[in-house]
């Protein structure tokens, strides 16, 4: 990096650094301020000033301190090593810090993004000299993790005829591993390349969803399932449960890689993703999930300016690994402190605000963010997605404040938190009202060929039952439930039961954790059994009490911890039991 | 560094003890000096008035042209001509050391107890730097309080953050003393410490509590930073951080665990969006700043447990919630950062249950990993589960009997109002000096559970029923 002064500081005003005497600089350039080094960013050029926001605490800084450039745009290294290492808001490797800096994290560490020492076993493709090099393209492989067959990818910019190629064998990000001959001259190519994290990558196309990224957690694969290539949003009041909805996610999802951005949240869940995850054996792989997580973590009281980087360097990092042709879920926890960031940053540039102090470019700025993810055709003709999973933290929980509006314009999947269920300790806490999902229709033939034909219309008669309760309990709350026939306080009665044994689900139980595809059909078949058959018992004169009390809904209730993914036969004979049970209590009648 | 720039950072230096005679311009708490040397961002101030006497400030906003500085001692009295001005070239530190147990301080560590200036160990940096998530220690051992609504449903875990939502007159002084008192790890003897930060409360309630520590023989554990009601507000500012560095010297240098009382948040914001307001910056909500949720966190988050060290950080912000509303940005911004909140209802404490802890909104969200088997007791997980799920029913039917009365209530209902009563009559209430263990807790709350049918219990297993139920 050849570093030469651009400017000197004219004011500072927390994170926002005004710049005088400015020269030979460029627009999003990398900078560092003072003799401390801080790393800060070009966020506006004019005439010999500049604005720059600065990613570390400017304690210190004064007016006339050096600024010195980078000749580059923010940028991230991608590369193999990613996986399983633990980044800040501009890629700083914490664990690296650490090492350096112990507790608390010192202001302008240097730090390679990955490893430099770092020997990969590298299996070029079969290529020969004369070869058409093009943006994008595999050139061969290294095993990143046991589970992680990582491709080596040219710059997406780069275009011209391959001189050669290096034989398999070790080399480390740095070691040149093939020459290619550009109109710009010759160019070496590496295991690693850089990117700034504020341009997508580019793709070949679109293509439309039509995979279900199924994460286990049974209120969001049949009720409200999002696609491979989706978005969806979580909006929630403190203590809604956003966090371990993103973590469960994180833990059981069928994505083959998660970057996990912990935005401007708390240092313990950071830790506690930290040391539970290398623990955890991904049910697909049978490996530790560690093995196929990236995390960025820029806690709330890390600097503000990198919460803001934090989530574009994260999925950065996601579309590297999808033009490798891989699944990747990228959870972002919380959307509403990067836009928080962006309002902090936007005050302190004296910009004019629009709705409750946000700039008026916050829609922009999100619709690019959720564009950034898709299912893809990638330059080198592999398919890939990105599956943004982002949660959103309104003042006071209520959903009408701008972030949470701007962002339901951009996604196609809500799942939104209810005060009440969590106060109620029902998680997850994922209102059936006000949630919805975009991707029911691209997603059912999935389901219909996988898992079950009748999955459609299951989700839809139990969709109907739960609205018909609404209107019930409204009734209820007026005149008491005796008011209402048997008929009808059975279908509270079927809600209450799909409630607790299907709805509810305890991230902390080891059965319960996850359920898989047939589990939850299964589950799903049961609880419809009992709703129509019970239904058709009690017009034929059987009464509620009767209905309540078969023995077996015991068992139904607690279905979940008692019977494991594995074990597709207990469902069965439960299903048995029950159909015997009501098939009693009908012959009375006949 | 090239020779020109050697040159200005020596010149920097030089300069830093300049001193400067008058001001430009006074606003509430702010100073603003215009032609300065280079002043750093965040620089310690000295501000001299007529009559010799210094009051420390911090820079705000600093530039070529001109300097703002927040005054801790307040501007009252200060002419602007006479007015004294010193640059520090550094930011605000304080002296720590063990010592400074069983003391009392002013907001900016200045001893008010008649006594010396105690010697310090080390100066620390009174704004503290962000933990690296990779250093923290997960918290999970548990702490009894002794307290049944808390140890029971809403645990508290060595180095967690765990703040009181209240409201005034609420008894929370008297539950965060509870605390302090009783709060032990069971079976370990460790070294402990308190540190108190006020923040513009009333004399009564620091007398209180120091009248509490006494009390129970722990004041010479316990540091207290005053900066009271009638102290200038613009040193609540600084009040919490002082403490913290504090904290953080005992718990990570002299393997203490220290636990934080912090009263009363509401009056560090407050004089936050003072500051705010006078620099003219764009508010959020209700006047606040923007940035409130990242300075909160810049407190909250100096907690917990580290990596390799012994000692830890609990914390135990106290706020009282202005007109007891949750959704208030004070209590919301803290909800979004502490692991849990207790928050107290103004009804319950009206009908004599002391702590008027609500059931449903408290939460305490590192419970899960320190309760259970080997830690409290196997059942505990699952109880606690039982217990939210069978008062939030509770709280359903009370309100269906208000509107169609409680004769048109089903015998099961009855059942749950019954349940209602006594979990909030035996379980949550106790006397403020009363210790429970948490077996004695975890049983009273199966006694209430009894009076529901056991069909009703789905969160439980068959085992636990059989050993506890009935
Ligand atoms: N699926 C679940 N199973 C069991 N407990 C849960 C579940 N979901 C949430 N909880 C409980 O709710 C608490 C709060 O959840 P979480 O931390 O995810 O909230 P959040 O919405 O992220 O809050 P914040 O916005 O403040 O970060 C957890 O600590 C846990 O006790
Ligand atoms: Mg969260």
């Amino acid at each position: 990096m050849n570093e030469r002064i651009i400017g000197l500081v004219k004011r500072v005003n927390g994170p926002v650094i005004e710049a005088m005497d400015v020269s030979d600089a460029m627009m999003l350039e990398l900078v560092r301020v003072g003799e401390v080094r801080l790393v800060g960013e070009i966020i506006k050029l004019e005439v010999e000033s500049a604005v720059i926001q600065v990613y570390e605490d400017t304690t210190g800084i004064a007016p006339g301190d050096n600024i010195y450039g980078s000749d580059m745009p923010l940028s991230v290294e991608l590369g193999p090593g990613l996986i399983g290492t633990i980044y800040d808001g501009i890629q700083r490797p914490l664990e690296e810090i650490f090492k350096i800096s112990d507790q608390y994290i010192e202001r302008g560490i240097q730090c390679p993004s990955l490893d430099r020492d770092k020997k990969w076993h590298f299996i070029p493709l079969d290529l020969e000299a004369g070869f058409t090099v093009t943006g994008s393209m595999i050139i061969g492989s290294v095993q990143e993790t046991e589970r992680v067959e990582h491709k080596i990818l040219t710059p997406p910019d780069m275009n011209g005829t391959l001189i050669s190629i290096m034989p398999e064998g070790d080399y480390t990000v740095e070691e040149p591993i093939a020459l290619v001959e550009t109109q710009s001259g010759e160019k070496q190519l590496f295991l690693m390349h850089r990117w700034p994290i504020r341009s997508s990558r580019p793709v070949t196309e679109r293509i439309p969803l039509s995979i279900p990224l199924i994460t286990g957690q049974r209120v969001i694969d049949t009720l409200f399932p999002i696609a491979k290539g989706g978005t969806v949003a979580i909006p929630g009041g403190f203590g809604t449960g956003k966090t371990m909805i993103q973590h469960a996610i994180a833990k059981w999802c069928d994505a083959a890689i998660i970057v996990y951005i912990g935005c401007g949240e708390r240092g313990n869940e950071m830790t506690d993703v930290l040391t539970e995850f290398p623990k955890l054996v991904d049910p697909f792989t049978g490996r530790s999930l560690m093995e196929r997580t990236i995390l960025i973590a820029n806690t709330s009281n890390m600097p503000v300016s990198a919460r803001e980087a934090s989530i574009y360097t994260g999925v950065t990092l996601a579309e590297y690994y999808r033009d490798q042709g891989f699944h990747v879920a990228v959870m972002a926890d919380s959307t509403s402190r990067w836009a928080e960031a962006l309002r902090e940053l936007s005050g302190r540039m004296e910009e004019m605000p629009a709705e409750e102090g946000f700039p008026a470019y916050l829609p922009t700025r999100i619709a690019e963010f959720y564009e950034r993810a898709g299912f893809m055709k990638t330059l080198s003709g592999q398919t890939g997605s990105i599956s943004i999973i982002g949660a959103v933290s309104p003042p006071g929980g209520d959903f009408s404040e701008p972030v949470t509006q701007h962002t339901k314009r951009f996604v196609r999947c809500f799942w939104g938190l209810d005060r009440q269920l969590a106060n109620a300790r029902h998680y997850p806490a994922i209102s059936w009202l006000d949630s919805y999902s975009e991707y029911l229709d691209e997603v059912t033939p999935w389901w219909e060929e996988q898992v079950g034909t009748s999955w459609v219309q299951n989700r839809a008669e139990i969709m109907e039952l739960l609205q018909k309760e609404v209107r019930l309990l409204q009734v209820v709350k007026l005149v008491g439930p005796d008011a209402l026939p048997d008929s009808q306080r059975f279908i509270i009665e079927v809600c209450t039961l799909f409630k607790n044994a299907f709805l509810q689900q305890n991230a902390f139980d080891d059965i319960d954790r996850y359920s898989t595809t047939p589990k939850q059909m299964k589950m799903m078949e049961i609880i419809l059994t009992y709703w129509r058959r019970g239904y058709q018992a009690i017009r034929r004169g059987v009464t509620l009490v009767k209905l309540r009390r078969i023995k077996v809904l015991q068992d139904i209730v607690k279905m979940k911890f008692a019977i494991s993914n594995d074990d597709l036969e207990g469902f069965d004979k439960l299903n048995d039991r029950l159909e015997r049970a009501l098939n009693q209590l009908e012959s009375i009648y006949v | 560094m090239s020779d020109s720039t050697i040159l200005y950072e020596t010149q920097k230096k030089l300069l830093a003890g300049r001193e400067y005679i008058g001001v430009d311009r006074i606003d509430g708490p702010l100073v603003f000096i215009r032609k300065t040397h280079p002043v750093g961002y965040r620089e310690l101030v000295e501000c001299i008035d007529e009559n010799g006497c210094t009051r420390l400030g911090m820079v705000l906003d600093t530039s070529s042209t001109i300097v703002v500085a927040q005054i801790f001692g307040g501007t009252s009295g200060l002419r602007m001509p006479s007015t004294h001005i010193r640059f520090r070239g550094e930011p605000l530190r304080i002296e720590v050391t063990e010592k400074m147990l069983g003391r009392i301080f002013n907001g900016l560590g200045q001893p008010i107890d008649g006594g010396p200036a105690p010697v310090g160990d080390e100066e620390l940096n009174v704004n503290g730097k962000p933990i690296n998530p990779t250093a923290r220690e997960y918290p999970r051992d548990f702490i009894q309080t002794g307290i049944s609504v808390i140890d029971g449903m809403n645990t508290l875990i060595r180095g967690q953050k765990l703040p009181i939502f209240s409201g005034n007159g609420l008894p929370h002084n008297e539950l965060a003393a509870q605390i302090a008192r009783q709060a032990k790890i069971r079976g370990a003897e460790t070294k402990f410490a308190v540190v108190f930060a006020a923040m513009g409360v009333k004399h009564d309630v620091a007398r209180y509590f120091i009248k509490s520590f006494e009390e129970s023989g722990v004041l010479e554990n316990v540091a207290l930073f005053l900066s009271l009601a009638d102290d200038p507000s613009i040193e609540r500012l600084i009040t919490p951080r002082t403490a913290l560095t504090l904290a953080e010297y005992l718990a990570f240098e002299r393997d203490m665990h220290v636990l934080i009382i912090m009263t009363d948040m509401a009056n560090y914001c407050e004089s936050l969006r003072e500051i705010s307001t006078i620099r003219g910056e764009i508010p959020s909500r209700k006047g606040y700043p923007g940035y409130l949720y990242s300075d909160l966190a810049e407190l909250y988050e100096r907690s917990g447990m580290l990596k390799g060290y012994k000692g830890s950080i609990t914390q135990l912000p106290i706020l009282t919630m202005p007109n007891d509303d949750i959704s208030h940005p004070i209590p919301d911004l803290t909800g979004y950062i502490t692991e849990g909140q207790i928050v107290f209802e103004r009804e319950m404490h009206g009908r004599g249950i002391y702590p008027p802890v609500a059931g449903l909104p408290s939460l305490s969200r590192l419970m899960k990993d320190g309760i259970g088997k080997d830690m409290t007791r196997e059942d505990h997980p699952h109880l606690a589960s039982q217990l939210f799920a069978a008062y939030s029913y509770v709280k359903d039917v009370r309100n269906l009997a208000s509107v169609i009365g409680e004769e048109e209530l089903t015998p099961l209902d009855h059942q749950y109002l019954e349940f209602g009563e006594a979990f909030e009559r035996k379980f949550v209430t106790q006397d403020k000096n009363e210790n429970r263990t948490v077996e004695e807790t975890l049983n009273l709350g199966w006694e209430a559970l009894s009076l529901l049918p056991v069909e009703e219990l789905h969160r439980v297993t068959e085992e636990e029923l059989e050993k506890y139920y009935g």
